[in-house]
């Protein structure tokens, strides 16, 4: 029997995750700095092809594209004149399991059952729990989800209360923990003891899911307007979401078309405190997973992340949560669509981006989830004026995550906040090169860092000099 | 009250306890246990609070505190908030109201 401490569980980390994600992900690495992303996804992952016959069998994929007239029509009242671009949807709480998250779930299951695995384990709080529990029932295998959801007060967030509820209804056994990074203990203690498939999110089997995302994106609009959008804008948590997507774009020939990634703003609130876990009222979308997911990736449930958003990324913007509220219950009452709060962040950036293009470009919001109790506006919002947080009319800019929430008091305040990118680049670098930890980095690995940031070798080398970092010959 | 082997109960258990928990958990959460909540068939005649095992929905035996049977899900719409009423009514007049640019 092995040892079940804290310590001796984590130091049995990457031979748990070896036996549960069956990728030996050190044949990919180089021992430096960089490692073979595009070798990872191609030896490991499936065509795109194939994935589309994998959901296609499980009823995935291939969801509506619905035109927001009405919204697009908001956005040219407030807008400069002239500008204003068209606003579409892609309605992605059509999958079985009322996310884009079964686009995920669908080829990781799959993986997990040609492998010959009985059961899969997913350590999650969001969409994806109820994605995998819908797959596993379709496919036939054992399912557990792991959440982090309870303060030490035994109080939940009502919107992960929910999707505990939807992954019970599939049938799957869901275990509810407080709050705190430990949930990676009790998640591979759970592989250990099971011998279960780590249906991880950032595998690149999972992130090839999304591909098709992308990709039916690109092919829908070719054959509604004949041309390829000019922006899609991405939720941003994991990055899984917009790397899936943008690469399905990329495979689709849609290489003009700009990513724009957009998360909640939570800054200011720390994700493994106690104190403040119900003092927000998103509980994914949001900068506490966005930033440091994008600057550093490999944080992730497995050693490399397939998940590289600043590898695809063009532009971030933040949103407030009281934009958010907004825009969905705005989703309700002038387009007709009732649907989940946290997949309306990118909706709340579209609807500002769309003001600063053309009335003739073509902007996409790339998702939408499903809603209901728990996890809907009425409940979120009533949750957080239980604990103490002010909701009003006002300035949406004047919002302070955790102390109030603010409703835009007219559309036009509604506005997307720009991140520095380049900021994030400088973070990811510094990064690489703090961990890697020599003096002196290669050629190949300076390319890689450029890749890795969609940045440029002069902007590597301004930071790698400022580092006192030499590149070798 | 007596529950019944076989009956479907809620359970709790402490993970780690605040001396066992990660070194990089801010100091608020180091104060607290990391808790669990695992729901199952019960395994033995028990009574609320005694410490039993269950066999949970994929077969797993799990030990935890008996603290519920038949634990119903709680969640619902909350409480009503009157302020999204505003959002709707400000929207259509703004679209269809008539007026220039409010």
């Amino acid at each position: 029997m092995n040892n079940t401490s804290y310590e001796s569980v984590m130091g049995r980390k990457n031979e748990i995750m070896k036996k549960a994600v069956g990728i030996d992900y050190n044949v990919f690495e180089s021992g430096d700095i960089r490692f073979d992303y595009e070798k990872m996804m191609r030896d490991t992952g499936y065509s795109l092809d194939e994935i589309q016959k994998i959901q296609l069998a499980t009823g995935v994929g291939n969801t509506p594209l619905l035109e927001l007239k009405n919204l697009t029509k908001l956005a040219r009242k407030v807008a400069p004149k002239g500008m204003g671009a068209r606003i579409f949807i892609k309605d992605e709480a059509s999958n079985p399991s009322g996310s884009f998250k079964a686009r995920r779930a669908a080829t990781a299951v799959y993986h997990a059952k040609r492998l010959g695995y009985k059961g899969v384990i997913a350590a999650t709080s969001g969409n994806y729990g109820a994605a995998v529990a819908s797959q596993a029932a379709m496919q036939g295998l054992k399912c557990i989800i792991v959440q982090e959801c309870y303060d030490s007060k035994g109080i939940g967030q009502p919107e992960i209360i929910e999707k505990a509820r939807k992954c019970e209804a599939y049938g799957a056994e869901v275990i509810q923990l407080t709050v705190g990074p430990e949930l990676f203990y009790t998640f591979l203690r759970l592989l250990e003891e099971t011998g279960y498939f780590n249906a991880s999110l950032y595998t690149p089997f999972g992130i090839a899911g999304v591909e098709t995302l992308g990709y039916e994106i690109a092919m829908q609009f070719r054959e509604r307007e004949g041309k390829d959008p000019d922006v899609v804008v991405c939720t941003n948590a994991g990055g899984g979401n917009l790397t899936g997507t943008a690469r399905g774009m990329i495979k689709a020939g849609a290489d003009q078309t700009q990513i724009i990634a957009a998360s909640v703003n939570l800054s200011g609130l720390h994700m493994a405190s106690d104190i403040q876990f119900n003092k927000k009222s998103f509980t994914t979308g949001h900068t506490g997973f966005g930033m440091p997911f994008s600057t550093g990736p490999d944080r992730s449930d497995v050693p490399r992340s397939a998940a590289r958003p600043l590898r695809y990324m063009h532009r971030y913007v933040t949103v407030a949560q009281g934009e958010v509220f907004y825009m969905t219950e705005t989703l309700a009452q002038i387009e007709g669509l009732e649907r989940g709060p946290a997949g309306n962040t990118s909706l709340v950036a579209a609807f500002s981006l769309a003001q600063q293009l053309d009335e003739d470009k073509i902007i996409v919001v790339q998702e939408t989830e499903y809603t209901g109790a728990g996890k809907h506006v009425q409940p979120q919002l009533s949750f957080a004026r239980d604990n103490g947080i002010d909701i009003k009319f006002g300035n949406p800019r004047d919002e302070v995550p955790g102390q109030n929430i603010i409703l835009p008091e007219h559309p036009r305040l509604i506005q997307a906040q720009e991140v520095d990118l380049n900021k994030l680049r400088r973070s990811y670098i510094n990064h690489c090169i703090d961990d890697y930890g020599q003096k002196e980095i290669s050629n190949e690995d300076l390319d890689f860092l450029v890749q890795e940031t969609k940045s440029s070798i002069e902007f590597v080398k301004e930071i790698i000099k400022e580092k006192d970092i030499k590149i070798s010959e | 009250m007596k529950i019944k082997k076989g009956d479907w109960v809620l359970t709790y258990h402490v993970v780690l306890t605040p001396d066992e928990r990660a070194p990089q958990v801010p100091d608020d959460t180091k104060k607290v246990p990391l808790e669990s909540w695992v729901k199952g068939f019960l395994q033995e005649d028990a009574e609320i609070g005694d410490e039993v095992t269950v066999k949970t929905i994929t077969g797993r035996m799990a030990k935890g505190k008996l603290l519920e049977v038949n634990p119903a899900y709680q969640h619902n719409f909350g409480n009503f908030v009157p302020e999204l009423l505003q959002v709707g009514i400000q929207l259509k007049s703004i679209l269809w109201g008539g007026e220039q640019n409010e």
